[in-house]
């Protein structure tokens, strides 16, 4: 076997790597696989780095944009759903839709099907796709950046959406070596898709391991290593959300949320508790203690290797 | 007779629209429990789809609180992207998707937007998801909410996930391939569109309610289809697959 240079310069801090890629009023995608693998650790670090402006992509991500809009980051959610998916509603989302608290955000309405397909146009190119499933809805009234429009070719009703090219795309991936070459498993929603539509992209591998094992399975690698420009060991960045394999969901974590969260005082004192206080993801895994290594994936149950032997 | 709550009975008939050998999309909470006990009575053969990139066979073992947890990945028939799950829906090749919401209205469009103006909202709800997605492009819908006149409404303030819009042809004049909601499941009855206007009509009454509470709880002037039914209570076989699928009973409190 060939010899492949390695490149170390991409591992560094979670701290770091925002610190280097992601400016104020960036578009950011944080969590695209929808409720599992959400990059919680890096929604804690643009809290503590006082990002503003921002503009979070992502089809849903559970109360990570919550937390992002009550800490006064952001100015625009382009997304399709934003919540607690266990607890229901986000009570920051709606002080700010509602209110204009901590100051008003623009919401982009989408259906998770048509802004796939906007980082799908993103990803490759297309300056536009057309899309049939958000027909009939209002979001074609709410989101005045998808147009009307008749198919030339069946002269039927289609809905035209632009690309999405988001500036900075989080990923938590269970593996990765120091190259940024990853391997993902379980369902991945658009994170393929969102990854190659973003300028830069930031991994979170809760496990760094030997460019072998990376490279014994290239079937398993979503993002290549020479499409990422940061890599971070961040253990657990997917917490209260789950990883395949490595982490349960904190249900209560969720809950305890929705409860502490009901007014702008109650925010502000879970925000200074869970992020403003600990100065990174260790002290927050620290915190958690017990309530995390219960949540650890102790079981087995390994896939049958492939071979890709040649002769 | 068998003991069941409401929100059992809603469950069941919710798994009784399930065929034999369906693609169902399936979505989250309560349609999951519906899903898992189609699979283990009438419907041996339904496939099971989830937007997150999950398709499955077999019903997962253990408690999902969303369609991403682990127990809804092991041992599933697929573990993929959005887009290629979505993709069968906007391919034509799904039969029919269950979604919920805070507001339906008399031709079922569903609103999980915005309650008042967009651009001033009185309540701005968490969105869509991929509602509209489903409402557009499975070949029917089923809807399911709790009956309430604040929430089964005349007209709803946003329509996220499209019914028949206006009624009668207007969904296909907007070019909708799916063939739309083809019954709304509530805590107190079954609605079903009916004749030209596709207007949800009473069709059927759950046991230990009445026509008139039903009326009452409804915020359009409700008609009924000629021969309105009494929904079937769960059978002893429905219950025993139901305990067997929501061990804790999680999403029948």
């Amino acid at each position: 076997m060939g010899e492949r240079a390695i490149n170390n310069h991409k591992l560094t801090s979670l701290a770091a790597a925002i610190a280097t890629y992601v400016q104020d009023g960036a578009a950011i995608v944080l969590g695209a696989a929808l409720e599992n693998a959400v990059p919680f650790a890096a929604t804690h670090e643009l809290i503590r780095q006082g990002r503003r402006n921002l503009n979070m992509i992502a089809p849903i991500s559970d109360i990570s944009t919550d937390m992002l809009i009550g800490a006064g980051c952001v100015a625009e959610v382009t997304g399709a759903w934003v919540g607690n998916v266990s607890g229901g509603m986000g009570h920051n989302f709606r002080r700010a839709a509602e209110h204009g608290l901590p100051h008003p955000i623009k919401i982009n309405d989408y259906s998770n099907f048509s802004i796939g397909m906007a980082f799908f146009a993103g990803a490759y190119g297309l300056p536009y796709i057309p899309v049939k499933s958000i027909l009939g809805s209002d979001i074609l009234k709410s989101n005045q950046k998808i147009k009307l429009a008749k198919d030339p070719f069946s002269g039927e009703p289609v809905a035209l959406v632009p690309a999405l090219k988001p500036d900075v795309a989080f990923l938590v991936v269970q593996r990765a070596d120091c190259d940024g070459n990853s391997h993902i498993w379980g369902s991945t929603g658009l994170t393929q898709e969102a990854s190659i539509a973003a300028n830069k992209i930031i991994v979170l591998a809760d496990e760094i391991v030997e460019p072998e094992v990376i490279a014994s399975d290239p079937s398993r690698v979503l993002i290549p290593g020479f499409g990422v420009d940061a890599v971070c060991h961040v253990p657990a960045a997917c917490h209260p959300a789950p990883l395949i394999g490595k982490w349960k969901r904190d249900n209560s974590f969720f809950h305890d949320y929705h409860k502490e969260t009901r007014d702008p005082a109650d925010f502000a004192r879970w925000c200074d508790e869970w992020v403003r206080d600990l100065p990174d993801h260790a002290a927050y895994r620290a915190k958690l203690g017990g309530q995390l290594e219960e949540l650890r994936v102790l079981g087995d149950a390994p896939s049958a290797p492939a071979n890709y032997a040649t002769e | 007779m068998t003991e069941y709550s409401t929100q059992e009975l809603m469950i069941i008939a919710a798994a009784r629209q399930i065929q034999d050998g369906e693609r169902i999309f399936v979505g989250m909470r309560l349609p999951i429990t519906a899903y898992g006990v189609a699979r283990l009575t009438h419907a041996p053969n339904a496939v099971g789809l989830f937007e997150s990139g999950v398709a499955r066979y077999e019903p997962a073992d253990g408690m999902l609180y969303t369609m991403c947890d682990g127990p809804n990945q092991l041992g599933a028939a697929w573990t993929t992207g959005l887009i290629q799950i979505m993709g069968l829906l906007s391919g034509g090749r799904v039969h029919a998707g269950f979604i919920g919401g805070a507001e339906v209205d008399r031709y079922g469009n569903i609103n999980t937007s915005y309650i008042g103006d967009t651009e001033n909202p009185k309540v701005k709800l968490p969105g869509s998801g991929g509602a509209p997605d489903i409402a557009a492009m499975a070949e029917r819908l089923v809807i399911i909410i709790n009956h309430q006149k604040h929430r089964l409404v005349e007209k709803v303030d946003f329509i996220t996930s499209p019914g028949f819009l206006d009624g009668g042809d207007a969904r296909t004049k907007a070019g909708l391939p799916g063939g739309g909601p083809a019954v709304l499941i509530t805590d107190r009855a079954i609605l079903q569109p009916y004749g030209p206007t596709n207007e949800f009509h009473l069709a059927s009454i759950h046991p230990g309610h009445t026509l008139e509470e039903v009326v009452q709880n409804t915020g359009w002037a409700l008609k009924s289809v000629p021969d309105v039914a009494q929904t079937p209570p769960p059978t002893k076989e429905e219950m025993d697959a139901l305990h067997h699928i929501d061990k804790e009973g999680f999403w029948r409190s």
